[in-house]
């Protein structure tokens, strides 16, 4: 036993350089492919225009991307097909109209935000690992101090869940061969109610909400139903990053489920 | 009795490098009883900081295998001995000798936050009545051991070097503490914009990861407080809710 010596000065750290011996850089690995995927997929749907519903066998599907149709061909529409006015130098799919919302939603999401600043800007690859900048601006000035603007996604968000609750309630609802509605449950229908459960449950445990609902008060405990809320809210809250992760891979497989049925690849197959 | 090799980071301010020690190790032995066991038998110069052993004092910060810790919480059979376990002194502050940095920037920045100033009692011999689960929300600031292994591992403070512009996790639960004490009226939003940087916050949770009281700092501290001060700087809705709801936020 004894001692040995090697000359490392204490110094700033160099990109990626760090004394960590675990895979530091896994998570920052998941996030890219993760993400990268949803954002290559979704924007690939979102752009289509077509096969986003399913009345095949009376079904009553339309693919979360697109929900609320505003303009559309689907039964699902709200204002009808297309309007005469748009631009024909702009390319049209419901999907574009409505998916800034979710998306941004996402994007200012205080989960979301570390993970991307680590995995897409390095800032920092991973906690005590060098950075490649020495430049720091934070979310302190433009542009990142637009994602103070986060609450305001969460109201959109929320009247989006009860749209997708809407359409999980409609797609219980079959058209049968008399041209009446029957009550069923296909594959589908789980699928859509599923999406809601996962996408609810990730808004609900918004941090901005949990500071709505309660969490900005000093005596919450004195605020009746809104300290229940808040409770709630925290325990949603606890778990955000998996109901992140969960309702982000869901909504993509709803899109996929939907769109599959309809280009008659997959079938859905009735429970009831 | 097998054993281990320990290559810790000697100099003094800054100026230094690696030196490997080789000692015997056994069961139950924590980092800290390794650097002991150095100092006693192979370098009596070796300086480092400790005092209670029980992950209580917070004096032992150093980063072990490039991850902040607590020396004396780190057991050695929670790190691979097959190859040597690296300890070093806190990046973030000044060095000064081998695993000893000066920690005294933070007492700084504790100075410049505003005390806690207490509403008018709620009794005549000067007592307060508090829903204890208003209570149990600060108290999990308090069980904070000031070891600053949170301010180490920020990126804004350790490899941007933000220190007078930005106060870091540690004080951020300070003045969440205080910010969201039930019987507290002092207002620090204001300042947690401008002088203390809260928006240089990019919310990695590295401050969380790091914690030895598992403190949620993120979720539960920096968080909270990013969305009051966007109630008080950036938010018009909440500003009309205020002029008809006055004194809403602060419940």
């Amino acid at each position: 036993m004894g001692a040995t010596a090697t000359d490392v000065p204490l110094t700033r750290r160099r990109f990626g350089e760090t004394m960590r011996r675990d895979a530091w850089w896994g998570q920052s690995v998941l996030t890219v492919l993760g993400f990268g995927a949803f954002i290559v997929y979704s924007t690939w749907a979102a752009f289509q225009g077509n096969y986003y519903w399913l009345s095949q066998g009376g079904a009553n599907y339309l693919s979360p991307f697109y929900s609320p149709e505003i303009f559309g061909d689907s039964p699902h529409s709200v204002f009808g097909p297309k309007p005469g006015w748009w631009p024909g130098w702009l390319p049209f799919s419901p999907a574009l109209l409505i998916l800034w919302a979710p998306a941004g939603f996402r994007f200012t999401c205080y989960y979301y935000r570390g993970a991307y600043y680590k995995a897409f800007w390095a800032d920092p690859p991973s906690c005590a690992v060098g950075e490649p900048r020495n430049v720091y601006l934070g979310e302190n000035s433009l542009p990142l101090i637009l994602q103070n603007i986060h609450r305001y996604f969460f109201y959109v968000a929320v009247v989006f869940i009860v749209l997708l609750a809407h359409d999980a309630w409609k797609a219980m609802w079959f058209t049968n061969a008399a041209g009446g509605q029957s009550f069923g449950i296909g594959v589908g229908t789980l699928v859509l109610c599923v999406n809601v459960w996962l996408l609810g449950s990730y808004t609900l445990g918004c941090h901005s909400l949990r500071h709505l609902i309660g969490g900005g008060m000093d005596e919450v405990s004195k605020a009746g139903a809104c300290h229940r809320a808040y409770n709630c809210v925290s325990c949603l809250n606890k778990r955000h990053m998996l109901w992140a992760w969960l309702s982000l891979f869901w909504v993509g497989f709803s899109d996929v489920y939907v769109r599959l049925c309809s280009m008659g690849i997959w079938k859905d197959f009735r429970l009831l | 009795m097998s054993t281990a090799t320990f290559r810790i980071w000697r100099g003094e301010n800054g100026n230094g490098g690696f030196k490997d020690h080789t000692v015997e190790v056994s069961e139950g032995m924590v980092v800290l009883d390794a650097v002991h066991k150095i100092q006693a038998t192979q370098a009596t110069d070796l300086a480092c900081r400790w005092n209670c052993k029980a992950g209580k004092c917070g004096s032992c910060s150093a980063e072990i295998n490039g991850s902040p810790r607590l020396m004396c919480m780190t057991r050695l059979n929670q790190i691979p001995l097959d190859q040597p376990v690296t300890i070093e002194p806190m990046r973030t502050f000044p060095h000064r000798k081998d695993l000893v940095t000066d920690v005294s920037w933070n007492f700084d920045v504790k100075k410049k936050i505003a005390r806690f100033k207490p509403r008018k009692a709620d009794a005549a011999d000067g007592t307060f009545k508090m829903g204890q689960a208003d209570i149990d929300r600060v108290q999990e600031f308090r069980k904070c051991i000031e070891c600053y292994l949170c301010q180490d591992v920020c990126h804004v403070l350790r490899d941007h070097g933000k220190h007078e512009e930005f106060i870091g996790p540690r004080f951020f639960v300070y003045n969440a503490a205080l910010e969201m004490h039930p019987a507290d009226t002092g207002d620090r939003l204001g300042a947690l914009k401008t002088d203390h940087g809260i928006g240089y916050c990019n919310i990695t949770k590295c401050c969380t990861n790091v914690c030895p009281e598992e403190i949620r700092i993120t979720d539960n501290a920096i968080i909270p407080l990013k969305e009051r001060v966007v109630d008080e700087f950036y938010d018009p809705l909440g500003w009309l809710l205020k002029k008809l709801r006055p004194g809403a936020t602060k419940g």
